[in-house]
């Protein structure tokens, strides 16, 4: 892709998604009432799910880009792992920020060691080690090299991490959506909440291809750098 | 597949025997536990009823911290003199290298943790006795997931500027899913609870940690140290 026509492709989709989104919180805020028992605060919902499915398709996606850095060794597959690593790890944050201010309303407290919390928290903890380690490697290569292991270790951990802490503790509300056998949520209150991942699919798309195209100037920089030093 | 685990015992004797000329890495290693271990006294009553209740997690802490400065340096004392490069381009391959690397530190993880443990039945006053054999297979278990994280991280940072801080950031994390296992069974065990249908599920979770990451640590072991 050509940088005009990426970033005819990034106004696009920001179009796209600003309209998406408008649209979704004027449904959520205007439109649909309050919950029988929780009133008002249960709207975090349409921010929450859809982080937590954006944040968990990023780490997946980057398992395969890393899987396909270390198949192939070109460096752009490791630029687009590290871009989609750090946006999955900002909806992470979303995830926890707004988990725990549902908490605090619905259960007293900003946390409870629950399943799912701690699952997202030993979650975030491993992408977060991730990008220090990026930062932490000067060298292109080894820091693809070593990061796309680092990558595919913590997938298998989370994997392991979300099972086990299921034994070990439930608090979390149960599902409630349809596509888990949940079924627990009225199928207008639903809805918004697939508009609201495919509105956030379409940020979190707008802000890997910026951050990539952030990694390929300074990778360019570098070059230059390098061969101005060398004459 | 013979000369392979030639190769394995090799390096891990080699690793050893080094350890046993100079004991630095145990003795260092166990007094860091020794230190922890009388921290924990002013951290809680250590003469309540309670301290059952979180023994197996204390202890638990105690290994992993101790454990993280005997894997800190598993590979790192190889930079010295290039030994890392000879290693790499040894007629092994390097699979067997870091298997080498990981007994000799599981066999040295445990002596520490065998002097921690009754250092800690001794100023603690826990009773594990009758769980004598249990508590030995969880030991020898979540060692091992420790072992082999804490090994194959060594080797991924041993050319990084912060090696010593980036790996605590990274193995912890990834460790949580066995040591939590780890601590539960334990803390059963101290309490007089036997391996029963209700905690066996943590023991499969500690096998199955530490078959997937064995099989892991051995496929991309050569990607991480030779590229």
């Amino acid at each position: 892709m050509t940088s005009s026509t990426r970033d005819r492709f990034i106004y696009t989709l920001a179009v796209i998604c600003a309209a998406l989104l408008v649209w979704d919180f004027y449904k959520i805020f205007m439109v649909l009432p309050d919950e029988a028992n929780q009133g008002a605060i249960y709207r975090i919902v349409y921010v929450h799910v859809p982080s937590i499915f954006t944040g968990f398709t990023g780490f997946f996606v980057a398992l395969v880009a890393s899987g396909m850095y270390l198949g192939t060794k070109n460096l752009k597959y490791d630029a687009f792992a590290a871009a989609v690593t750090e946006v999955a790890l900002a909806f992470a944050t979303i995830v926890l920020a707004t988990g725990m201010i549902w908490g605090r309303i619905a259960w007293g407290v900003w946390w409870a060691w629950d399943a799912r919390l701690t699952t997202m928290l030993v979650c975030w903890l491993i992408y977060w080690g991730y990008v220090m380690l990026r930062r932490a490697i000067e060298e292109p290569t080894q820091r693809a090299r070593l990061s796309a292991v680092v990558s595919i270790f913590g997938c298998a951990d989370i994997l392991i991490v979300w099972k086990s802490i299921e034994w070990w503790r439930t608090q979390h509300p149960a599902p409630v959506l349809s596509m888990r056998d949940g079924g627990g949520m009225a199928p207008g209150m639903e809805a918004p909440i697939y508009w609201n991942w495919l509105a956030m699919m379409c940020l979190a798309t707008i802000f890997v291809l910026v951050r990539m195209r952030q990694e390929e100037t300074s990778r360019e920089i570098d070059s230059l750098r390098r061969l101005a030093h060398s004459y | 597949m013979g000369a392979f685990w030639n190769g394995v015992w090799t390096i891990a004797q080699k690793d050893l025997r080094s350890e046993l000329r100079t004991k630095e890495a145990f003795n260092a290693s166990f007094s860091f536990s020794l230190v922890i271990l009388v921290l924990f006294s002013f951290a809680f009553d250590p003469t309540s009823e309670e301290l059952h209740a979180i023994a197996g997690g204390l202890l638990w802490i105690v290994f992993s911290f101790a454990g993280a400065l005997i894997l800190n340096r598993s590979f790192a004392r190889e930079l010295q003199n290039d030994c890392l490069d000879a290693l790499v381009s040894a007629p092994i391959s390097t699979a067997a290298l870091f298997l080498g690397k990981t007994l000799a530190n599981y066999f040295l993880l445990l002596l520490v943790e065998g002097a921690a443990l009754a250092v800690f039945a001794i100023l603690y006053d826990t009773h594990f006795s009758k769980q004598f054999w249990p508590v030995v297979l969880v030991v020898v278990l979540g060692t091992w997931g420790m072992t082999i994280i804490g090994t194959m991280f060594s080797a991924l940072t041993v050319n990084l500027r912060m090696r010593e801080m980036m790996l605590p950031t990274l193995v912890y994390p990834l460790l949580i899913p066995a040591l939590m296992a780890a601590m539960t069974l334990t803390t059963d065990l101290m309490g007089g609870t036997p391996l029963g249908p209700g905690n066996t599920i943590w023991l499969r979770v500690l096998a199955g940690f530490d078959l997937i990451y064995s099989v892991l640590a051995v496929v991309f072991i050569d990607i991480v140290l030779v590229g």
